[in-house]
């Protein structure tokens, strides 16, 4: 079945060009703001959303996401709220948006709940960071009954078997962590980068996207040449955070994820 | 009873291994190691000699007579973990995970802690084969537990503040398993309790099920039958399921679990995972947690920082459903008053973790008869306390 994710990755491939995907969290600093932000984020060229669900302890994130985690709580966010959001987000895009959610708050839910109100709210995939395949099979069947893809990650550490079990799992795309480390960390090495990407692309055919680790328009530029999508946190949450007050927050934020969008393209 | 865990890391629907991809080979590996270890007679014996010559095992098991007779009630007995280096049992875990540490030639070992005494087994063990450590705690445990922070450093180890959420026990693991994740090629990860990803709560249960195994040796010794009752507090939950584990297969030993209670159950500070909890996913298993409706876990409170948690281990969770050991709670001020008793009637100072313990003992004892017989787990000494304890009650030291 095609979905969003698949025809943008679709899309792109035909006019020979990479997927940049950008995260922001939900609720940060509310969620009206994060109805703007992503309206403007698309306008400015990105290809798939991932909006972070603010947990209260997020393992795999580094403190500028814990922080926009902590300030999503803060307003109140839930996870009800977003998907609520998300419905109404629905009459004005169709940019392909997955949930970067950790699996307590979809547990809390209940895994059938979670995935039926997450399909009809116009969901496309979900990335659970604490949740490697091996513990998606409860997952699974309700994912797939609500079109929902299981995107998984794949890191520097991944052995030859995690990397073809992880690839055969991964569904809409695969998601590279480009370091060993936790989200908003420098890439130390992007020869080992291209390496890594070109090994999982010779075991599966869905797209790899690489994130953690890329903050500027040149990272974005280098890592673009080398997959299929990029992937940029933090930088864009803190724009958001160093935007807060201003009215014009969105724009903003909307100028700094066109400027990734450009020098993607220069490098295609 | 079913062996648990399965090959999977179950207990029962509890447990697993629910961690971002770049831990994964770094736990297969660690599962691989440590099952290679076990059936290694030389691991083995390795072991079995630190934890005779240094750490000073086994412990006794102290027949508290005139506590007995205070209570006037069943034969009391206290497993005097209290007297291990290091003063708690926590380094029967240490010990054995820095010498898996050595077979995976890792130099580095992190560790997260609570009341510190997690901390100072681990820096200890690290320093006496020479390996770097750095410890977590959060800064709200540092200062309940300055002395311990001290000691870490006295002991070469490095001690890094956690600031984030609750700034205690749960704060610094996550920080932990954040450095883990980031240094996991040179580094392993020391986790202190019955916890975490598959294998840790496996492991650790084993490295502490000596407790119990010793126990049941010197009880049998001692009464020539085994025990009616065991009693010992839970955090993660090292202790207890140390001590229960070589009973769990005799029926007729009954086993209770003693929870932090804080200031009762109804304030809502307390850290009871069995009272108000429900099953959930923390920093990488499946358990009873404390959380709210959307999954937020809550914050906790314990006077001891070593019970100050939000996750009960995976493997308490299951005997909880199985009915096969009782989960109660002891509040802060039962806790306060035990610690008093024991002090002042066997001249023994317990940590406030283990103090829970002796609380539940105080109520359970004079409701059984004579003939009946308690072990209770002293799980830990109660000098780090001692601070602590004084400031509460506004003695300046």
């Amino acid at each position: 079945m095609t979905g969003r994710i698949e025809s943008t990755f679709q899309r792109l491939r035909q006019a020979n060009k990479k997927a940049l995907i950008a995260y922001l969290m939900a609720g940060d600093p509310t969620l009206a703001d994060t109805e703007r932000l992503v309206l403007a984020i698309e306008q400015a060229g990105a290809d798939i959303i991932e909006l972070g669900v603010p947990f209260s302890d997020p393992i795999a994130d580094g403190p500028v996401i814990q922080l926009a985690a902590e300030r999503g709580l803060r307003s109140g966010t839930t996870l009800k709220k977003i998907l609520a959001m998300m419905k109404a987000l629905r009459t004005r895009t169709q940019i392909p948006i997955v949930l970067m959610v950790y699996y307590n708050s979809i547990h809390a839910m209940g895994l059938e709940t979670f995935c039926r109100e997450a399909g009809m709210a116009g969901v496309d995939g979900l990335i659970v960071p604490d949740m490697p395949p091996d513990e998606a099979g409860p997952l699974k069947g309700p994912a797939a009954a609500a079109g929902l893809r299981l995107i998984f990650l794949l890191a520097p550490t991944s052995t030859t078997e995690r990397r073809e079990y992880v690839a055969k799992e991964s569904q809409g795309f695969l998601y590279y962590v480009s370091l060993t480390g936790i989200t908003g960390a420098k890439i130390q090495n992007m020869a080992e980068v291209g390496k890594n990407v070109g090994k999982i692309k010779r075991v599966t055919k869905t797209p790899v996207a690489v994130g953690f680790g890329v903050s500027t328009p040149e990272d974005a530029a280098h890592v673009s040449a080398m997959a299929d999508g990029v992937i940029v946190g933090s930088a864009i949450v803190k724009q958001i955070a160093a935007h807060q007050q201003s009215s014009d927050m969105p724009e903003k934020v909307g100028r700094f994820v066109a400027s990734l969008k450009r020098a993607m393209n220069q490098s295609a | 009873m079913k062996k648990v865990p399965d090959s999977h890391g179950r207990f029962g629907p509890y447990g697993g291994r629910y961690v971002p991809e770049t831990l994964m080979p770094a736990l297969l590996e660690l599962e691989q190691e440590y099952a290679a270890a076990r059936k290694d007679r030389g691991f083995r014996q390795e072991l079995a000699y630190y934890l005779k010559q240094y750490v000073g095992r086994p412990t006794s098991l102290y027949h508290a007579s005139r506590l007995t007779k205070k209570l006037g009630g069943a034969r009391i007995y206290l497993k005097r973990e209290d007297l291990c280096h290091t003063g708690a049992h926590k380094i029967n875990n240490a010990i054995g995970q820095v010498l898996l540490a050595m077979r995976m030639k890792k130099p580095r070992i992190i560790a997260e802690t609570g009341a510190g005494q997690h901390g100072v087994a681990t820096a200890t063990a690290a320093a006496m084969f020479g390996l770097e450590c750095e410890i977590y705690m959060g800064t709200e445990d540092m200062q309940r537990q300055a002395l311990n922070v001290f000691r870490m450093r006295l002991l070469g180890a490095k001690v890094t503040g956690v600031a984030a959420g609750s700034r205690t026990l749960k704060d610094a693991i996550s920080e932990a398993m954040r450095d883990w994740t980031t240094n996991v090629r040179t580094t392993h990860y020391i986790l202190g309790s019955v916890l975490g990803a598959h294998p840790y709560p496996m492991m650790i249960r084993d490295f502490q099920a000596i407790i119990g195994q010793e126990a049941r040796k010197q009880i049998l010794a001692a009464e020539g039958k085994l025990p009616d009752y065991l009693v010992a507090c839970v955090g993660g939950g090292s202790n207890s399921i140390g001590l229960f584990h070589a009973f769990l297969g005799d029926k007729k030993v009954k086993m209770i679990g003693v929870e932090a209670g804080g200031t009762g159950i109804e304030s809502g500070k307390h850290a009871a995972r069995f009272f108000g909890g429900k099953p959930g996913v923390l920093q990488g298993t499946m358990t009873y947690l404390l959380q709210d409706e959307d999954g937020q876990i809550n914050l906790t409170h314990s006077v001891s920082a070593g019970l100050d948690y939000a996750a009960v281990g995976p493997e308490h969770s299951l005997y909880h459903d199985l009915k096969r050991v009782q989960y109660t709670y002891a509040t802060d001020d039962e806790a306060l008053a035990a610690f008093d008793l024991l002090a002042t009637v066997e001249g023994i100072v317990p940590a406030l973790e283990s103090a829970h313990a002796i609380a539940e003992v105080v109520k359970l004892a004079p409701k059984l008869k004579k003939s009946n017989v308690i072990i209770a787990n002293l799980s830990g000494r109660g000098d780090k306390d001692v601070q602590q304890v004084a400031r509460m009650r506004g003695v300046t030291l």
